[in-house]
């Protein structure tokens, strides 16, 4: 049992050190869902179902959902204005 | 293995940080942001474990026994992670504020608060 | 401050917190040790009311009073969000457009999986006291199972079935009972959100006096929350930013309306 403890801890070092690293937003966005993932099975491993089940909607469904949602509104406000060459320049 | 989990609390936090000081993008910052506060959750279960011991669930069948890991870090744990989400909706509405008002999202770029 | 500069004050700081956390760790209980205090007087008071859940004795029973505050933490950021994140008067909101991108496949599998969804969430709720699982848990499956509708690619059933303003009451609703009840058991002649219900047997669905309503009360709050939270994400993803900097006046509003008009055509674009 401890061994699997062990092993979920260093899958959730390791995989929140790629999620920090990761500078591309959009697939932050998906790494964040693994490493929500990752928080689950550990919680699952420490005997406590009810965070886990919590941490599976909130870290691995809705945050990384509202994550992409607003990344999407900011890219098209960028890429809206990056079609307009010359009109924010004053 | 005693330390183990809690310096990996300790290594999420800090990693957490990293990433915001090194951040060029406040999406990326709010999720560095939620990657800290998940050390917490580790750090708060790791000292609520017990080797050997159930969840704090009892069943009809099971007699309710002090055989349990602690049911209290988990309780806060379970709030800290509905803040935590409450946070980072909170703050990618700011983002996606001051993109639309400032069209960037890049902190270097934003050189002073407007009003 | 300078990216090099933000670098030069983190790592001292980082190298000397990673050096007093790990003093502090050597000094903590080990990993997995046996002394729990705050468990040898939970689960007895848990076992007291009739709980089998402990954590949800916690939660409801115990610290019923920082899940209160937990809750008006989560009503204020979803207004605050809301606030935030409401359309502003040169925006305009676009229909999405039908793109047909979805697979079939993943369509029906999302209508398939909808009802589960649902019925799992409400599990959830019911059985918190009893189960792992309980308002904020179920709150959080109902809400992102609504949402399948739109990976099943139709956003206008989505709209159909979130009429916003239901949820909008139902989140003020769950955190006005919740206080209400609390002060009941006030005028019951106990203290603010004791539990006052009779307890019934122990691992029966109508057990633990007030836990399984609280809970139930917490998971309308959580479940509308969540999907008011997400409506005003999803509609920010369909509305069109008319104007440019605020500063940057009224004058050109016109052509950049025309512009964003023809110009916005990635709706409905996934990854």
């Amino acid at each position: 049992m401890t061994v699997i403890i062990a092993v979920a801890l260093t899958l959730v070092a390791a995989i929140g050190a790629v999620v920090v690293g990761t500078h591309s937003p959009e697939r932050q966005a998906v790494v964040l869902s693994m490493f929500g993932m990752a928080l689950t099975v550990l919680f699952v491993t420490v005997q406590a179902p009810d965070v886990a089940l919590s941490q599976l909607g909130v870290g691995a469904a809705l945050v990384p959902l509202m994550v992409m949602l607003a990344i999407r509104r900011i890219r098209r406000d960028q890429r809206g204005e990056a079609r307009r060459p010359g009109k924010d320049e004053e | 293995m005693s330390i183990y989990p809690y310096c990996v609390a300790a290594w999420l936090m800090l990693a957490g940080a990293y990433g915001i000081v090194r951040s060029r993008n406040m999406v990326h910052a709010v999720v560095c942001l939620s990657v800290c506060q998940s050390g917490t959750y580790v750090l708060l279960l790791a000292v609520g474990y017990q080797r050997g011991a159930t969840a704090p669930v009892f069943g009809s069948t099971t007699t309710p026994n002090r055989n349990v890991v602690d049911p209290v870090v988990q309780a806060m744990t379970l709030t800290d992670i509905v803040v935590s989400a409450t946070v980072t909706a909170l703050l990618l509405a700011l983002a996606i504020q001051v993109n639309k008002r400032q069209r960037t999202v890049d902190p270097n770029e934003l050189v002073a608060l407007k009003g | 401050m300078s990216e090099r500069g933000r670098l030069a004050v983190y790592l001292p700081a980082a190298l000397a917190l990673a050096a007093l956390l790990v003093l502090a760790f050597l000094r903590m209980p080990g990993f997995g040790g046996t002394v729990h205090l705050y468990r040898d007087l939970a689960v007895p008071a848990a076992v007291r009311h009739v709980t089998a859940n402990v954590v949800s004795a916690v939660n409801f029973d115990q610290r019923a009073l920082d899940t209160l505050g937990e809750e008006s933490i989560l009503l204020g950021s979803v207004v605050g969000a809301a606030a935030l994140l409401r359309p502003a008067q040169r925006e305009s909101e676009r229909r999405p457009r039908r793109t047909g991108r979805t697979l079939e496949s993943t369509g029906l599998l999302g209508y398939l999986l909808l009802p589960v969804t649902l019925i799992v969430g409400f599990d959830v709720v019911a059985h918190g006291h009893l189960t792992p699982g309980g308002g904020f848990q179920g709150g959080v499956v109902l809400a992102t199972g609504i949402h399948l509708l739109y990976l099943a690619g139709s956003y206008r059933a989505l709209e159909r079935l979130r009429p916003v303003e239901v949820f909008d009451a139902g989140e003020a609703l769950g955190a006005g009972m919740f206080t209400v009840l609390g002060l009941i058991g006030v005028l019951a002649g106990t203290a603010f959100l004791q539990n006052f219900l009779p307890m019934g047997s122990f691992g029966s669905l109508f057990s633990a006096g007030t836990v399984p309503v609280l809970n139930a009360l917490v998971g309308v709050e959580v479940a509308c929350g969540a999907v008011v939270l997400l409506t005003h994400f999803f509609t920010e993803d369909l509305t069109v930013s008319v104007a440019g900097r605020e500063d940057g006046g009224d004058r050109d509003r016109g052509d950049r309306d025309g512009n964003d008009r023809d110009g916005n055509d990635q709706g409905g674009e996934e990854e």
